[in-house]
């Protein structure tokens, strides 16, 4: 069973339509029993950084995340913001991230590109993963976002992307994954990434 | 880097398919869901609706179609029609579409665009700029189903909404929507080159060829296609269908 986390942000009737075509359990819950008992979780979200963290460390949620992610260790998929918020922080906001995985968000630099990056683009493997079994060159999935990530280090990403920079579009530590592009909106592509998730 | 997005365009009234020609008669196309799983296994890049008779017919949005079609996309989507409130786009947003398109409402109620754009950010707002040639052929943009000359120019309008918070345009020439007879270049590349804003070109799309002018020359971000992909050629029959993907790929690359 796939907890997915709803704290207000993130359009999740779409995650839970493509795992149920995949086959995959999940539910959707606000409530904290009920995802202090989750075997496996993914945290969605879009919007702004520091609104995402202002809910998600309003009350008891982080303490029962922090538990679930870093103590647990039961698998944690971040997608989109939601794995922006896994890293230290972010030029978009003043808070902290969870912190969960070395890494940050950047702006994207000024550039004749447009941003937010919008629209499907390629994935490149970087260090192997899980999540990312049975991709192969052509894999491509839908992004829309204004801030991007990058690892510390290179074996924290999985997955790489370029948009007149070349960023993390996958990042993992031990239990802990995130994607910047949307899967529940990226087509048998996305459909394979949970899959792999829902695997683990 | 980033594929040209190629943009299925499909027009409803209430729960029927349509295609209409220059914004005025139109044919029936069919079952908007069964369209919407032919244009899933063809993993076409993104889908619009555009229930083109909500606003005129003063109804909102077919809510219950709604819902059907993004149960079974899993592509991103757009959907325009009688979107005159908050609470109607909060809706719409909370059955799985990512996007909408104003067109009425960004000139009765532009206050929608800002408070849009603040919740889900700007790109989920993409406002439609209808434009028709008037008889000394300058351009003029419409709203209410193409048939509300608003009397102004669409360079000035596109700033003017981007200022607002629009985050895409969605371009259509009316005189040319329907018609098979291709973009209308000059137009995309005015609203293009004077907008920081990505510009869908849409309206007279019949061929790869014309696809390739609007990207290449409009300088167009993305191009949405109605006639060629929902008929087997002008004056044809229905068939639903998407060009080849690697000619595709072959023309779209710079």
């Amino acid at each position: 069973m796939i907890t997915i986390v709803d704290y207000g942000l993130g359009n999740l009737g779409s995650v839970l339509n493509m795992m149920k075509k995949i086959g995959a359990q999940a539910q959707i819950t606000s409530d904290l029993d009920t995802l202090s008992r989750a075997k496996k979780i993914l945290l969605p979200g879009v919007g702004a950084f520091d609104a995402a963290m202002e809910e998600l460390s309003g009350s008891e949620l982080r303490k029962i995340l922090d538990q679930k992610a870093t103590v647990e260790k039961v698998p944690v998929l971040g997608i989109c913001l939601g794995m922006q918020l896994l890293t230290r922080g972010s030029e978009e906001g003043q808070l902290q991230g969870l912190n969960w995985i070395p890494a940050f968000t950047y702006k994207f630099p000024a550039s004749h590109l447009k941003v937010p990056h919008m629209g499907w683009n390629y994935v490149k493997l970087s260090t192997p993963s899980p999540l990312t079994e049975n991709f192969d060159k052509e894999f491509r999935f839908y992004f829309v976002h204004s801030y991007y990530v990058k690892a510390d280090s290179e074996q924290n990403s999985i997955l790489c992307t370029n948009y007149g920079v070349t960023f993390d579009s996958g990042i993992q530590r031990d239990n802990i994954f995130g994607a910047q592009f949307h899967p529940e909106k990226s087509h048998r592509f996305g459909m394979q990434l949970f899959k792999n998730f829902a695997k683990l | 880097m980033l594929r040209t997005r190629i943009i299925p365009i499909l027009q409803l009234i209430d729960e029927s398919l349509v295609k209409t020609v220059k914004f005025d008669k139109y044919g029936y196309i069919g079952d908007p869901v069964n369209t919407v799983r032919i244009f899933n296994e063809l993993e076409v890049d993104e889908l619009a609706f555009v229930d083109i008779r909500a606003s005129k017919e003063n109804r909102g949005p077919n809510f219950e179609v709604l819902h059907h079609i993004a149960d079974e996309c899993f592509m991103p989507l757009s959907y325009g029609g009688g979107i005159n409130t908050l609470d109607v786009a909060k809706k719409i947003f909370s059955l799985g579409f990512e996007k909408l398109i104003l067109n009425t409402a960004s000139f009765l109620k532009p206050e929608l665009i800002t408070e849009i754009a603040k919740i889900y950010g700007s790109q989920a707002v993409v406002v439609a700029v209808d434009v028709k040639k008037n008889l000394l052929g300058k351009y003029e943009v419409y709203s209410l189903s193409g048939t509300q000359n608003q009397k102004k120019k669409p360079v000035e309008w596109v700033k003017h909404v981007e200022a607002l918070g629009a985050g895409e345009i969605l371009l259509t020439s009316i005189d040319r929507e329907g018609t098979w007879k291709g973009l209308d270049i000059d137009l995309i590349k005015q609203v293009s080159e004077s907008s920081n804003l990505p510009v869908i070109a849409h309206g007279g799309g019949g061929t790869l060829e014309d696809i390739e002018d609007a990207v290449k020359k409009g300088k167009a971000s993305a191009v949405a296609l109605g006639s060629m992909l929902v008929y087997q050629g002008k004056d044809l029959g229905v068939l639903v269908n998407f060009p080849d993907k690697i000619k595709l790929e072959q023309i779209l690359s710079f």
